[in-house]
């Protein structure tokens, strides 16, 4: 797979959001001052404007470790694990889609000036399609459940819609998975949400370094 | 939908909300704090290119609001109420869309075993959202959306299925369009933890008819609340 080439459009789409964070702003001004009056107008730019703070960095960098990790488990189960053809299938959309989330939050945190994490050693415990099954519905509605707790605390909009954007991903990932699986693809109205420290203890099982 | 009527009161605030971007504009010392915030010359085009599409629109003879924002999703949720209110009763109107769409299919008798089941469960999700939402519009201040008289074409399994998959793609699409938008960080945890439950039913039911789980790739695409009304709006009979 040509991975520069096949990442590129999706790239630039993330791009968008960043380019054109002025009219998402604006837009929210706008209607801020409609709704509000003008008095309101400055302090809401003001605020949505605030560069990405340490804090966002932080979450970014958060959701690198989480992709990172996906990326390699799926890579793995393609690799070492004897899979049904639409499982395998399903694998590589997958990873192909995590890919594309560690190279937009690599690029979103070195936009705001940040540093991205490297990728972290990892080690998966499953050794046939069941195990592979039960671990990647952990990752996705972990994954899903992490995006969901740190977003209210993203400080810049345009981080906020790329994370909006990564966790429908995710929370289609564990549908799809679940029905793979046997479970049901939404076995709640609400998707729980975890603080950091919650989605760090539950996949520190699986980081080596 | 907003009715053709030009409110006098509502010109005023519009007139005045132009005059501020256009002071924006054109007085230095805003301008220039406000490009500092926006961090360079790409918030200057889009001001300008902002500015342009608000003098163009103001020709307009729609709505006295569509007249001053071009193309907002915020400008056509606050048909709903103001602010997160409503973005709030905007997501209220779409669960009970739903919620109406899933007990009709369930009734319609078109199916049947594990397929029935999770139709079932997805409406029941549907209305455990109608009723989140509705108490959110409360603690709010503000009065809950009306439930929609709807009506869906429930011909057979297939089609049924299709316009099922339709539905929650916009639904999960609707939410993303407007978590910018939404300034309770409380209310923006409620929409978001919907919002994923939506995207999970969109890829289950994509899967089912055998399409891909994720139709837009690695990053799921947002819209607006004018293009969700629109696509909505034929089944909403009263």
């Amino acid at each position: 797979m040509n991975s520069t080439e096949s990442q590129s459009p999706e790239l630039a789409e993330v791009e968008v959001h960043g380019t054109s964070r002025g009219a998402f702003i604006l837009r929210g001004a706008l209607a801020a001052g409609a709704l509000y009056g003008l008095g309101s107008v400055t302090p809401f730019v003001g605020q949505a404007l605030a560069k990405s703070s340490g804090g966002d960095i932080d979450i970014l960098n958060f959701a690198l470790t989480l992709e990172y990790l996906e990326a390699a488990f799926y890579k793995e189960a393609q690799q070492q694990v004897k899979l049904s053809s639409d499982t395998k299938a399903l694998a590589k959309l997958i990873q192909g889609h995590e890919d594309e989330h560690v190279a937009a939050l690599t690029m979103a945190i070195k936009g705001a000036g940040g540093k991205p994490v490297t990728a972290p050693g990892v080690s998966f415990p499953f050794s046939d399609e069941s195990g592979f099954l039960k671990l990647a519905q952990t990752f996705e509605d972990t994954g899903v459940s992490a995006y969901n707790g740190a977003a209210p605390a993203i400080k810049s909009v345009d981080v906020l819609a790329s994370a909006g954007a990564i966790v429908q991903v995710e929370a289609r990932h564990a549908a799809a998975i679940r029905l793979m699986a046997g479970e049901s693809p939404a076995p709640d109205a609400f998707d729980k949400s975890l603080e950091k420290d919650a989605v760090l203890k539950a996949v520190q099982p699986f980081i080596k370094s | 939908m907003t009715p053709e009527i030009h409110d006098p009161a509502t010109e005023t605030e519009e007139r005045q909300h132009t005059s501020a971007l256009s002071r924006l504009a054109a007085d230095p010392v805003s301008r220039k704090r406000f490009l500092t915030m926006a961090g360079g010359t790409g918030a200057a085009a889009t001001l300008s290119a902002f500015l342009a599409a608000c003098g163009s629109g103001g020709s307009s003879s729609t709505t006295s609001t569509t007249a001053t924002m071009p193309a907002s999703a915020a400008n056509d949720v606050s048909q709903f109420g103001k602010g997160d209110i409503g973005i709030v009763n905007y997501a209220l109107t779409l669960e009970y869309l739903e919620t109406a769409f899933y007990g009709d299919v369930v009734n319609s008798g078109l199916f049947k075993g594990s397929s029935l089941a999770t139709i079932k469960q997805f409406g029941e999700e549907e209305s455990e959202h109608v009723q989140a939402l509705t108490a959110a519009v409360k603690k709010l201040g503000g009065k809950p959306a009306p439930k929609p008289k709807a009506k869906f074409p429930l011909k057979d399994p297939n089609s049924v299925l299709k316009l099922a998959a339709t539905v929650e793609n916009l639904g999960a699409a609707a939410y993303l369009g407007q978590a910018g938008a939404i300034r309770s960080p409380e209310i923006l945890a409620s929409a978001l933890a919907i919002h994923t439950v939506e995207g999970r039913h969109a890829a289950a039911l994509n899967t089912l008819l055998g399409e891909s789980p994720t139709p837009d790739g690695a990053f799921a695409k947002p819209a607006d609340a004018a293009t969700v009304l629109n696509a909505v709006k034929p089944f909403i009979v009263g």
